[in-house]
């Protein structure tokens, strides 16, 4: 398949997995943070770390913008289904996420009215088709979805949609960058920049982890050769003593992001002074809600919400897999009280929290798997192949 | 938002499974003795916490539960098995194998909720037929004779019924089976959708024949006949919610003569399985835990359509769980492997069967997946919903 395959090529991964580890210094430890969620599912379902040496370890980063939503926040946005004449709408990855009485799924199952959409268009659709009914979409995500966001706001202005409205919690990824940096527990040696938000925000905004922090940063594709391409380049990086911020995602990412869409996020919305982030805290300036002008399609504006604040769990530590201080295996109720099913912290919930890429895919142990998965190739013709 | 409270499920949980809370600190093995990795510990932890009795902790049935996944399983354990426990129903085939006067029949049950009710390639009539043909078809048994149940919403176009039901007529003299008994219900507007089927069939065993996941050793070879996932995704293409369009069909077809060449064929069968909701993966894994052994797959060499692998890249969707209606899953001995992908392509339904992976011993109880990419991954069951991904 075009467009794909050539992105996976075994064959290009070999002779790159050669250059990586020709590049490792004998003896040192290498660290690189992969931001977003979405190459931390990639890592693990294309099982890309067995292509890294020993010496190349990938830490999980913040990425994921369903795990770092705090539980108080699913409590209302289930509050604002609970309304009368409400019809919530949002994301599928959000349906199980677990807030403090429970998820959109169990909600949706005691009788409210929760729809799973692809786009915040398909909200609005569903705010046309019942027009006696209140339809908010929760809106989720960084500066990837904020944009398709802001345009449906538009859109519902233009058409003069009165019955419709946004319970805003997208996030900004740089303070949670920021955050990380500032974090005393993590020594990191570069960072794989998140692609899908740099098709926005451009690469510019990261310019400070490689000046003032030192830290080399390469944005990357979500193909795992794109992923090892960027390894290498972080790898060049620092064998040459660099520290740039560098694109290998060029064929989606503008180096100055995409205006267009930063002008409607502009319009539409404007930075909260604070927010909380699971796991994270409260970060100054890190998330986004509608401006004053869109207030009548602001579903905090509209409804009453209850806004407690929910503890997490102490035994989840969501915040140190979030901050990449623990591997997801490290955690103390990782996959015996907080599981996939019945998942504690965000982290297991979406297929791109840490947690969960890592129980599905990789709940095995590397070393007895080599032995066990590739003693003979089958021999005989195998047939359909892929086209 | 100074007020704040507590998670009282979470920290529940958490208590519940206090025993297994890993401990930071290695466990205390004497010296000369290997002791696993902290990884291997925590890995051994949660296969036990796996192996634990499955329970049931919601309050209300969620659309996970009916999904095919972890869910479903958990439900069916803890809530059917746990009340109807007998030794029939213990191995949880896809049919019961009872015994009548020395006959040995297999015996299963479906139903049909499909939405919409006609798709490309089929529509739930001959679902609701071919699926419970592969049930019996899969359990070694000749099929005979199915029921029929309708459950139909106030409303529902008598023309729509008469073109269900000529689909059903159609199937079953394509599979050689006869519908014999039957039952109608109609519930009011808005009290269902549309229409809904449930069949049930019994079908004729040969004397001798001795199938099942569990009968799986290392060595063995998997197989799959033909190409996966067409049904599962030319359904979600159909429901007209994603704006994506394809040349889909779904695959839908009764396979009692693909199996029964197989079996012919004598070429050392362990287990058959029709791979539908929960889609191949979720059969593997019924196998590597029933078995205690690992199973090994090739992920180059599972058959996918370029169409199906195209809707599931957009969707995030792995095509090993996506539903087939007509699609073959068996374990072979691997001294037989040749014979029975001849036997199987000797079959038009069989044309595309492949060698997809095979039986190891280690680990046990895990699916492992050679990436075509190079790496390793497990391939676990479902959790429930394949739910898109948003980025």
């Amino acid at each position: 398949m075009r467009f794909v395959d050539e992105y996976r090529d075994a064959e290009k991964a070999r002779a790159l997995s050669a250059k990586i580890a020709g590049l490792c210094e004998p003896g040192r430890q290498y660290k690189f943070m992969e931001v977003c969620g979405g190459h931390t599912h990639t890592i693990y379902k294309h099982g890309l770390e067995d292509y890294l040496p020993e010496s190349v370890t990938l830490v999980h980063g913040p990425g994921c913008p369903v795990c770092v939503i705090p539980m108080g926040r699913v409590d209302d946005a289930i509050a604002l289904a609970e309304q009368p004449d409400v019809i919530m709408t949002s994301f599928g990855d959000m349906m199980r996420v677990p807030g403090g009485r429970g998820s959109f799924f169990d909600s949706k199952a005691a009788g409210t009215d929760i729809r799973m959409v692809y786009s915040p268009l398909d909200a609005l659709k569903v705010a046309r088709q019942n027009p006696d009914k209140h339809v908010v979409f929760m809106a989720i995500g960084f500066e990837t979805t904020a944009p398709s966001t802001a345009m449906t706001v538009l859109r519902a202005e233009a058409e003069g949609i009165e019955n419709f409205s946004i319970f805003c919690n997208h996030v900004t990824i740089i303070p949670a960058i920021k955050a990380i940096l500032d974090s005393p527990d993590l020594r990191l040696d570069g960072f794989i920049g998140p692609g899908h938000v740099s098709t926005v925000i451009g690469c510019r905004p990261y310019e400070f982890i490689a000046s003032e922090h030192g830290k080399p940063l390469v944005t990357a594709g979500f193909e795992p050769l794109d992923i090892l391409q960027s390894v290498y380049m972080l790898l060049v990086q620092l064998a040459e003593g660099r520290s740039e911020v560098e694109n290998q995602y060029g064929r989606v990412v503008p180096w100055d992001g995409n205006q267009v869409a930063l002008k409607a996020v502009g319009e539409v919305m404007e930075l909260r002074p604070y927010f909380e982030w699971r796991g994270l805290g409260f970060i100054s300036h890190s998330a986004l809600r509608m401006r004053e002008k869109f207030a009548s399609f602001d579903a905090e504006r509209h409804f009453d919400l209850p806004g407690v604040r929910v503890a997490d769990p102490k035994a989840c530590q969501c915040g140190e897999v979030l901050k990449g201080v623990l591997k997801p295996w490290e955690c103390k109720v990782f996959g015996t009280a907080c599981t996939p099913e019945t998942p504690i912290g965000t982290c297991m919930v979406s297929s791109e929290g840490a947690c969960a890429a890592y129980y599905n895919f990789g709940r095995f142990s590397r070393e007895r798997v080599r032995q066990a998965s590739r003693p003979e190739p089958v021999t005989i013709e195998t047939g359909a192949r892929r086209e | 938002m100074t007020e704040q409270r507590q998670a009282n499920w979470a920290e529940e949980a958490v208590r519940e499974h206090a025993e297994d809370v890993h401990d930071h600190e290695l466990a205390q093995y004497p010296s000369g003795v290997e002791h696993p990795s902290r990884e291997q510990q925590v890995l051994d932890r949660i296969e036990k916490a796996r192996a634990r009795k499955p329970k049931v902790k919601e309050e209300r049935i969620t659309l996970a539960h009916g999904a095919g996944g972890k869910a479903t399983q958990s439900l069916v354990e803890a809530i059917f098995l746990d009340s109807f426990r007998n030794p029939l129903l213990e191995p949880l085939e896809d049919a019961a194998i009872v015994t009548a006067n020395g006959t040995s029949l297999a015996f299963t049950t479906d139903s049909y909720v499909v939405s919409p009710l006609f798709f490309p390639g089929g529509d739930i009539g001959d679902l609701a037929v071919n699926g419970t043909v592969n049930d019996l078809a899969v359990s070694g048994a000749k099929p005979m004779h199915l029921s029929a149940g309708f459950i139909l919403e106030e409303g529902f176009p008598v023309a729509d019924l008469r073109r269900i039901v000529a689909s059903m007529a159609a199937a079953a003299a394509a599979a050689g089976v006869t519908i014999v008994t039957g039952d109608t219900k109609v519930v009011q507007r808005g009290k269902a959708d549309g229409c809904y089927i449930n069949t049930a069939g019994v079908g004729v065993r040969e004397p001798g024949c001795e199938l099942g996941v569990a009968t799986a050793r290392p060595g063995d070879a998997v197989l799959v006949s033909g190409p996966v996932g067409e049904h599962g995704m030319t359904i979600m293409l159909a429901r007209g919610e994603l704006d994506i369009e394809a040349e889909l069909e779904s695959d839908t077809a009764s396979m009692h003569e693909l199996v029964a060449g197989l079996m012919k064929a004598d070429v050392g069968v362990r287990a058959m399985r029709d791979a539908t909701r929960g889609g191949v993966a979720t059969i593997l894994n019924e196998v590597a835990q029933a078995a205690g052994v690992a199973v090994v797959v090739n992920e180059d060499d599972v058959p996918v359509r370029a169409e199906v692998r195209g809707a599931c890249e957009l969707l995030g969707i792995d095509p090993l769980y996506v539903a087939c209606e007509g699609r073959l899953v068996t374990i072979v001995d691997g001294a037989h492997t040749e014979e029975a992908l001849a036997a199987l392509r000797s079959h038009p339904l069989g044309a595309e069967a492949a060698v997809i992976g095979r039986i190891a011993d280690d680990p046990p109880g895990l699916v492992l997946l050679n990436t075509g990419f190079g790496g390793t991954r497990i391939v676990d069951l479902l959790v429930g919903d394949p739910l898109p991904r948003i980025c």
